[in-house]
């Protein structure tokens, strides 16, 4: 690791602040991630600063009935707690398939949604990437691109988001609230949170460098169905090759979010529009898949998508009747 | 069996370096000295800022002056000498470095020991002893889960915490019903420990362990 130095702020003004005065800051909260990114010196923050003790670390139901889920909330938790479990069960279900139960109980809400992709060729530092160091070209696109992105995905980078979580919460609908050192907040719907490689891979998010999350509000109860169903390698631990969040409704509406497909949680109106008028899982998946660029080596991805999907729905009618 | 001797294994590693099974005191001395001076260059030139910690380990408060970029594996194994947490891939993905804070389990390789003041540390050190083996220790070595052994102390940190997480109603990718609190079975066993991982595949007779501690039938079809 290269050297840093290390303070533990105590509010979330004291971090906001922390970031602002020294340049190339960073908060620490697990460190699941971003300590296995600093040993291969792929992240390098010069200061670290530990976000364990903000007081962002409990579930709190909001006036319209929703949930607001502090920022340091820790994936076990957030998987287990009842009202989750009751009205949210996409997002236990997308939690407790994701990681192991070691680093569930140590990895945190923001840091969940802030995890670097696992794209072999931004970890391996011998290989080019434009997410690891911009203009340096991409390994994977003419490299092996098995797990890669098949949608939203640009000449620059074909890198996929690795979260379960997030998949669920973009099902959900659900905000991103956060803080600067200036007091400025502002919530960030999901949608808009990550954002597509484009030209510039290497921002995976616009949060400024003194923004701190603070917390994940989801809407009051929406009912429905509530399914993730995930196909990866090996039956745990793992990440997706495809995955599927699913709110089904008894009237055929549903919303429905793609994880393991692109630079970030993948959903889209018009897919969910083609359900709700009765479409099957080959036109919702064609629909959701659009414009989709698969290389040679995940094409496979394409079928996968329409099969998880159809399996998902073929279980929720089965719960729901 | 013996106690672990930590200035035993001290001498062993000295004279490791010293190139010689028989060397003299002198030589040990010597070569103590070198390791000493070689870690202190290695640090200083970093020139980090170091922390005072305290650090509660099994029961017994531990003060250090640590470099923050020690890992908790790294300070529970280099400076507080309890070695049975093993550096296995250094990345959170084997397991084989897991202990208990404040009864969860987690990945001491990711984490970063001055993160880590004011928790109560389990190691597998702390659990049990070899006069008074742990009751998963000893089912561990009843039912032969191990070859080995490297993997073994993660294991058993692992299994102990696992156990209590079903016990305090958390559920796994396996539980089937969300609404209900999740139920110990071999399904359930085998789910929460995907995050250690055997490369000796003692694996059946882990899972026959644990479930032998748990009052599970190890037969049961899966």
């Amino acid at each position: 690791m290269k050297s840093f130095s290390y303070e533990r702020a105590d509010s979330p003004a004291a971090a906001a602040a922390a970031a602002a005065r020294v340049p190339g800051a960073k908060f620490i909260g697990g460190g699941t991630n971003l300590l296995d990114l600093m040993k291969l010196q792929i992240e390098t923050p010069a200061h670290l600063i530990d976000v364990n003790d903000l007081g962002l670390d409990e579930i709190e139901s909001t006036d319209d009935g929703g949930l607001r889920i502090g920022a340091g909330v820790r994936n076990t938790d957030l998987a287990a707690d009842p009202r989750v479990r009751n009205d949210y069960a996409v997002l236990t279900r997308a939690l407790v398939s994701g990681a192991s139960g070691q680093l569930r109980n140590q990895a945190t809400t923001a840091g969940n949604l802030l995890q670097r992709t696992r794209c072999p060729y931004f970890y391996d530092t011998n290989q080019r990437c434009n997410k690891r160091r911009p203009g340096s070209g991409c390994g994977a696109l003419a490299g092996v691109s098995r797990q890669h992105a098949i949608v939203g995905s640009s000449d620059a980078c074909i890198a996929t988001h690795p979260s379960d979580m997030a998949v669920a919460l973009r099902c959900l609908d659900a905000k991103v609230s956060t803080v600067r050192s200036d007091g400025t907040r502002r919530e960030i719907p999901i949608e808009a949170f990550h954002r597509l490689p484009g030209d510039t891979p290497e921002r995976e998010h616009d949060l400024a460098a003194d923004e701190l999350i603070t917390a994940v509000t989801l809407p009051p109860p929406v009912g429905g169905t509530q399914l993730y169903r995930k196909v990866r390698d090996r039956a745990s631990y793992a990440f997706a090759l495809v995955s599927v969040a699913a709110i089904v409704h008894r009237d055929g509406r549903a919303q429905v979010a793609l994880g393991g497909v692109a630079h970030k949680p993948w959903r889209v109106e018009t897919a969910e529009r083609e359900l709700a008028r009765g479409g099957d899982a080959r036109t919702t998946a064609a629909a959701l898949l659009a414009g989709a660029r698969p290389t040679r080596d995940n094409a496979y991805k394409v079928t996968l998508v329409e099969r998880t999907l159809a399996a998902v729905l073929a279980q929720a009618r089965e719960s729901g009747s | 069996m013996e106690r672990f001797d930590p200035e035993r294994r001290r001498v062993l590693k000295a004279t490791a370096v010293a190139g010689s099974a028989v060397a003299s005191a002198h030589l040990l001395l010597q070569a103590e000295a070198a390791t000493a001076s070689a870690n202190a260059t290695r640090l200083d030139t970093a020139a980090t800022p170091h922390h005072d910690v305290r650090l509660r380990v099994n029961g017994t408060e531990h003060e250090l002056r640590i470099d923050p970029r020690m890992t908790l594996l790294d300070t529970l194994r280099e400076r507080l000498h309890l070695t049975g947490a093993k550096k296995g891939c250094d990345q959170g993905q084997c397991g084989a470095c897991t202990v208990i804070v404040d009864g969860r389990r987690i990945a001491s390789c990711l984490t970063l020991a001055v993160m880590q003041q004011g928790h109560e540390i389990t190691t597998i050190e702390g659990l049990g002893t070899p006069r008074n083996l742990h009751a998963l220790q000893a089912a561990f070595v009843k039912h032969d889960g191990f070859q080995c052994g490297f993997c073994t102390p993660g294991q058993i940190c692992s299994a102990t915490a696992m156990l209590q997480e079903i016990a305090s109603g958390i559920p796994s990718h396996v539980t089937a019903d969300l609404t209900r609190p999740p139920r110990s079975s071999i399904l359930e066993f085998r789910e929460r420990m995907s995050g250690n991982l055997c490369r000796c595949g003692a694996y059946s007779n882990i899972q026959q362990a644990i479930a032998e501690v748990a009052g599970v039938d190890a037969d049961e079809i899966v």
